[in-house]
């Protein structure tokens, strides 16, 4: 087995997750099982292959370009003419689970 | 007016022509939805109150003879992922079950402005991760062909919705395969746009790098039309490509003939059902009556695709639904003391299964001393997947491929074996990853009568050449 227990509650912490002890005995499973597959994509020899992270910088752009310069069309007004407008203070604050009119509430931050 | 088969143009001309009104239009499609809803579970939340009035100021253009927009009093509806202005909005999870947004999707506000009429909202996977549309955390949805098996996933309402005649058009997300692999379970086109042609503002994240926005329809002109009103470079997304947006309508009218066609042994091997692998080949010889070229191409690294998929797209996501929280908005735990416990509990009685587990396997692959073994080493993987089809397309126009290895599944039948549904995933993936078009356009049945559906990918920014391709098999099938 690749992941252990431990890793599980490592992992889980990492993500701000609990897991009751029935998901952690699954999940596991589950991990394990779809790392093993996961594993053949050591068979690749991937030494000189540049890693991608997104599709934009490959099309899209005009490649005549360098740099930043290929994203220039991407700046938005807002970045040369002062702010853009956002959410008035209230239309924000309406979906909060709590808070005092003016800020979000939430449980103490501080544990000691 | 009969709302089977109806398509944009029908609806739209009946509405201009006033042989009904959008209004009227409006409430046939709220009335169906009343009757045939409850068997499929296709939506969420309807809209109604939003559809009337765009109706009315519909009917008021109408009235006074003049032309209505491209989709004009058209009733449309909308994945429950995309963002709507004061209509609640789910992405199918129990932590966004109150969520009303203050702001309107890039595409849904296209869509309107272009006169469509939105219904409702579409059940869907929770976060839009599942292929079956078994993970939404409210109900599943039964495939309207055959209400015992799944409409696929994750954009199954939009796929059933479609099929079962509760609107003309929807919009669905496509990830991993989430717009071709429903629309081919169901029996509607579904049209996957390149990676920055449609805005994704104001669709809920779930792998940034991989999400697209498209349309589920009856046709391929429909695809075309509402295609041509959602593409096109948005200032709110910096990724959406400033390229100019063809007349995909206009482009459906030249011929296929001549176009090159290409097929890639890797997606008619081990795995494909037979039913299927013959109701591709039958697809490709009628392309090939109607004169195109067909012509063997090689996508040598497609068994690694979904390894590489299942990391970028979890490490992503894992990253994304970190801001779900319980502060600013959704689900907030009742019970938790510190802000610690507050995120976690919150986390963890409003996320499903489906969700935890990705969001683990992401931060897995993110963690020290695992990021270079997977992450990285999938980032690599993705360069020569996308290689793969760079090299192809220097050889073919576009590439025809099936879009799932099976028909339509029982509900159930993978709901226990997470492993078994990523790995349907494998012939849509690809595409995703390396941010080229994709379309399933119907071609065919199995014995079972369940619907099969052709895959047809092309060039980055040729969505032109793809839904031509994908019109030709139509017209054949």
């Amino acid at each position: 087995m690749k992941v252990t227990e431990k890793d599980v509650a490592y992992v889980a912490d990492l993500g701000n997750l609990e897991l009751t002890a029935e998901e952690r005995t699954r999940m596991v499973l589950d991990l394990n099982s779809i790392l093993g597959h996961i594993d053949s994509l050591n068979e690749l020899d991937t030494t000189n292959v540049p890693p991608m992270a997104q599709v934009s910088d490959r099309y899209g752009v005009d490649q005549s370009k360098q740099g930043s310069e290929r994203f220039a069309y991407a700046s938005r007004e807002d970045i040369h003419e002062g702010l853009r407008k956002s959410l008035p203070h209230d239309v924000a604050l309406e979906n909060a689970p709590d808070s005092d009119g003016t800020f979000f509430k939430v449980p103490k931050v501080i544990e000691r | 007016m009969n709302l089977d088969l109806l398509t944009i143009d029908a609806a739209r001309s009946a509405v201009q022509e006033r042989k009904t009104s959008a209004a009227a239009l409006a409430e046939s499609f709220y009335a169906k939805i009343e009757s045939d809803d409850p068997k499929i579970g296709a939506f969420l939340t309807l809209s109604k109150e939003r559809a009337m009035a765009k109706a009315a100021e519909i009917d008021a253009l109408a009235a006074k003879g003049e032309k209505l927009p491209p989709l004009g009093g058209v009733p449309v509806a909308i994945k429950d992922v995309m963002v709507t202005k004061g209509v609640r909005t789910t992405a199918g999870s129990k932590i966004l079950g109150n969520y009303v947004p203050p702001y309107d999707c890039t595409a849904v506000a296209r869509l309107e402005a272009d006169g469509a009429v939105v219904l409702g909202k579409l059940n869907c996977d929770e976060f839009a991760m599942g292929s079956s549309n078994e993970n939404s955390a409210w109900k599943p949805v039964h495939n309207p062909r055959d209400l015992t098996r799944v409409p696929g996933g994750s954009s199954g309402g939009s796929a059933a919705a479609v099929a079962a005649d509760m609107a003309v058009a929807t919009l669905g997300s496509d990830t991993g395969g989430s717009i071709r692999q429903p629309a081919s379970f169901c029996g509607v086109v579904g049209t996957m746009p390149t990676y920055g042609r449609v805005s994704r503002y104001g669709l809920i994240a779930f792998a940034s790098s991989l999400d697209h926005i498209g349309p589920l329809t009856k046709t391929v002109k429909d695809a075309a039309i509402v295609l041509r009103t959602i593409a096109g470079r948005d200032p709110m997304d910096s990724t959406s490509a400033d390229i100019p947006v063809p007349d995909y309508v206009a482009e459906l009218e030249r011929p296929v003939r001549g176009l090159k066609i290409g097929v890639a042994k890797e997606y008619l091997g081990e795995g494909l059902d037979k039913e299927i692998r013959s109701a591709i080949e039958a697809a490709i010889q009628k392309l090939a009556r109607q004169g195109c070229e067909i012509v063997d191409v090689s996508l040598p690294h497609t068994k690694y695709a979904i390894p590489a998929y299942y990391i970028v797209a979890t490490a992503e996501a894992s990253s994304n639904l970190a801001r779900f929280d319980g502060v600013r908005y959704g689900y907030r735990a009742k019970d938790a003391h510190t802000l610690s416990e507050m995120y976690r509990r919150s986390r963890d009685q409003a996320f499903g299964a489906e969700v935890k587990r990705r969001i683990m396997l992401g931060t897995y692959a993110l963690s020290a001393g695992y990021y270079d073994a997977y992450y990285l080493k999938a980032q690599k993987v993705r360069t020569l997947l996308t290689r793969d089809f760079e090299d192809a397309f220097k050889k073919v126009d576009a590439i025809v491929a099936p879009v799932s290895p099976t028909a339509a599944f029982k509900l159930g039948e993978k709901v226990d074996d997470p492993l078994a549904m990523y790995l349907a995933d494998i012939y849509t993936v690809t595409a995703d990853l390396a941010g080229i078009p994709g379309i399933s356009v119907p071609c065919g049945q199995t014995k079972e009568k369940l619907p099969i559906g052709l895959q047809i990918l092309a060039r980055h920014f040729d969505e032109s050449t793809m839904l031509r391709v994908a019109q030709a098999s139509e017209k054949a099938a």
